[in-house]
């Protein structure tokens, strides 16, 4: 025990010491946290539209006017050829083109349908399909106008299936406080990871670990003291991070803080034994810092912290039964943002706690093997 | 008695065969000197010993106890400085201390009499950081850490290389005054002239071991007349040297060529002549005792021919 206590000593002498990595591990987050949430933003606002009017008429005025009041759309330009609308599209001036064909009102009137045309820079599907859909209800409400006026004026008193959603969990639909602890997630799993693992591959690429192994300290010991600072120290990141979210973005804690942080530490434990894990296949920290990087990649972008992991392909839903960031980036949100509790989320507190005991004993055992 | 006895030891890295049939013992309380060239295995040899690689053959004993079984043992009764410099450098010279005692479970006062005449010497810069060191004062603090735990046997793996001569010389007396108390050291260098200050030497090359006895019988065994040859021309003197048919090695030393003649009997007035013929002049050859590297190049002769 007093050798456990004297090593973790020596590990946090040597953190306070290290110039570089003392301002990784308490600005950054800080940084990240702040920048990030506000840049990972899937919101769209002065979405550019250039309107090609042909038809200049009472008709198409009021069309483009129900763009005009939208908080989503800001006109761009107005032009009368097809052309220097599609370069404006090409040019990146405008989002999207709103192509008003002539004889627009003259067909509402005869034969009550026309056709109108929309083009949509599709570079980024996701955006333009977010468009897409500001536009349909832009246009359904233009529907509704015209069905009142031209076809049946009864409608306004009976408009038949009136549909009014709210959004619960979140009802304004902000993104930051979805964002926020899905990019806590990310840090800590950085720290735990890289620091971790870089820690123990450094006493193998300078080369103490010779004089460490030549002495009676035990294989747990010297891994417990390892990574068990690093533990504290993503921990205390976690509760850093919850506490500027609080502040900065307001975030809801509507669940108990304390299981946050209880998931949080066997999380946590996942994370420092798969950086365990890894840091036994590397002989220097270059090495490990490719290898941790490929599954960060991997573990962030299938998790679910950008894009909703329920609409993956099955067989990628199947790979997330092994993503621990998966598991702790749906159990931070529920929450955080829903106030479950235990009961709600016993699965992922079995499941990580499972998943702790084999990486971090198949790690201590690979460790063993290699050294 | 023997505290460590090496038997039959056999260890390969793929296809190089790093060590073959090694086979020695180190008396108690004795300094042990293991010479060899680099690469000749004996980093590899301690690291068997100090229980960081496993041998494919043969076993070790020390204290009568296999370092493969008995390793946990084995690791409180040595100490083991590594050819690397191997402490925290970010640690200051009085917390590597204090950190190596307290993983054997000792104190740096329990054990402070044993390196006092070392650690004194670094004392002064006790806050200072490891890395900060000159390369004398960072082995000294090495061997300080070597011996906080008051081993038994002390395994020193080229403690001199990249060390200047005035600090080789005073490490070399803290050994002797370290095996007055007691402890054995077991030391490896590529320097030959090193090996005169061991109890006993083992000559290592390729893997094997050559010769292993006290540095004097070492020398005496040398089995030709050696002699020093110097003239004016000496890129021109090792060149004519080596076509001349009676010559059985010749070697360039400082200033010198170390000559041994292939016959047992004759007389050094024919080597005069035939350099004389070659067109040297201010010839002068003396006839010298051998020293250990003599002695190491003609077994390293010997054993190619075999």
């Amino acid at each position: 025990m007093k050798i456990i206590r004297y090593l973790i000593q020596k590990e946090f002498l040597q953190i306070l010491r290290n110039k570089t990595m003392l301002p990784l591990i308490f600005v950054l987050p800080v940084v990240q946290l702040v920048v990030l949430v506000f840049a990972a933003n899937l919101e769209m606002k002065n979405i550019k539209l250039a309107i090609l009017d042909e038809d200049a008429s009472i008709s198409s005025l009021k069309l483009v006017s129900k763009f005009n009041a939208s908080p989503f759309f800001s006109v761009s330009q107005s032009t009368y050829s097809i052309e220097l609308a599609e370069d404006q599209l090409k040019n990146n001036e405008a989002d999207v083109v709103l192509h008003i064909p002539s004889g627009f009102e003259k067909e509402i009137r005869r034969d009550k349908q026309t056709k109108i045309q929309i083009l949509i820079n599709a570079i980024n599907g996701t955006t333009a399909g977010i468009c897409n859909s500001y536009i349909t209800s832009v246009l359904k409400e233009y529907n509704d106008y015209l069905n009142i006026q031209l076809v049946n004026p009864e409608l306004s008193r009976n408009k038949g299936l009136d549909i009014v959603s709210r959004f619960w969990f979140n009802p304004d639909l902000n993104y930051k406080i979805y964002m926020l602890p899905g990019i806590l997630v990310i840090l800590v799993t950085l720290i735990g990871m890289f620091l971790g693992g870089l820690n123990l591959v450094r006493e193998v690429e300078i080369g103490t670990i010779e004089q460490i192994n030549v002495t009676p300290i035990k294989k747990y010991q010297f891994i417990i003291g390892k990574l068990l600072p690093f533990w504290m120290i993503a921990l205390f990141e976690l509760g850093f991070g919850l506490l500027i979210g609080k502040i900065i973005f307001s975030i809801p804690i509507l669940g108990n803080l304390l299981y946050v942080l209880a998931y949080g530490a066997i999380y946590l434990m996942v994370v420092l034994g798969i950086g365990l894990f890894l840091s036994t296949l590397a002989k220097t920290q270059q090495q490990l810092m490719f290898l941790v990087y490929f599954f960060m990649l991997i573990f962030i972008l299938m998790g679910g912290i950008f894009t909703p992991a329920e609409n993956m392909p099955q067989w990628a839903q199947n790979v997330n039964y092994l993503n621990p960031i998966a598991y702790f980036v749906k159990t931070i949100r529920m929450i955080l943002l829903k106030g479950s509790g235990l009961q709600d989320l016993i699965f992922e507190f079995v499941a990580l706690s499972v998943y702790a005991v084999l990486i971090l004993s198949l790690a201590s055992w690979n460790y063993k093997k290699t050294n | 008695m023997n505290i460590i006895e090496v038997n039959h030891i056999n260890k390969s890295f793929g296809a190089v065969r790093a060590l073959n049939d090694i086979k020695f013992s180190v008396k108690e309380g004795e300094i042990f000197g293991l010479i060899g060239p680099d690469g000749a295995g004996k980093t590899t040899l301690f690291r068997l010993f100090t229980t960081l690689l496993l041998p494919d053959k043969g076993q070790i004993f020390i204290n009568n106890k296999n370092v493969v079984k008995h390793y946990k043992e084995i690791r409180h009764i040595m100490g083991y400085m590594p050819g690397r410099f191997s402490l925290y450098q970010d640690l200051s010279v009085e917390e590597n201390l204090q950190f190596f005692a307290t993983i054997f479970q000792s104190s740096i006062e329990e054990n402070y009499d044993l390196i006092k005449p070392i650690y004194s010497q670094i004392e002064d810069f006790k806050k200072r950081r490891a890395g900060a060191l000159s390369g004398g004062m960072k082995q000294k603090l090495a061997l300080s850490c070597a011996l906080i735990h008051k081993p038994q046997i002390l395994v020193l793996d080229e403690p001199t290389t990249g060390v200047d001569s005035v600090s080789r010389k005073e490490f070399w007396e803290i050994l002797h005054q370290l095996k007055e108390k007691g402890i054995t050291i077991v030391v490896s260098t590529p320097y030959m002239d090193e090996a005169g200050l061991c109890d006993r030497v083992a000559l290592i090359q390729k893997g094997r071991i050559l010769s292993i006895d006290t540095p004097l019988n070492i020398e005496k065994s040398f089995p030709k007349h050696l002699y020093a040859i110097k003239t004016k021309d000496m890129h021109k003197l090792i060149h004519d040297l080596e076509k001349y048919q009676y010559t059985h090695s010749t070697f360039p030393f400082g200033q010198f060529v170390h000559y041994t003649d292939k016959r047992n009997e004759f007389n050094i007035r024919d080597v005069y002549d035939y350099l004389e013929k070659n067109s040297h002049i201010q010839i002068s050859i003396d006839k010298i005792k051998a020293g250990i590297e003599d002695c190491f190049m003609e077994l390293m002769i010997n054993q190619e021919e075999k």
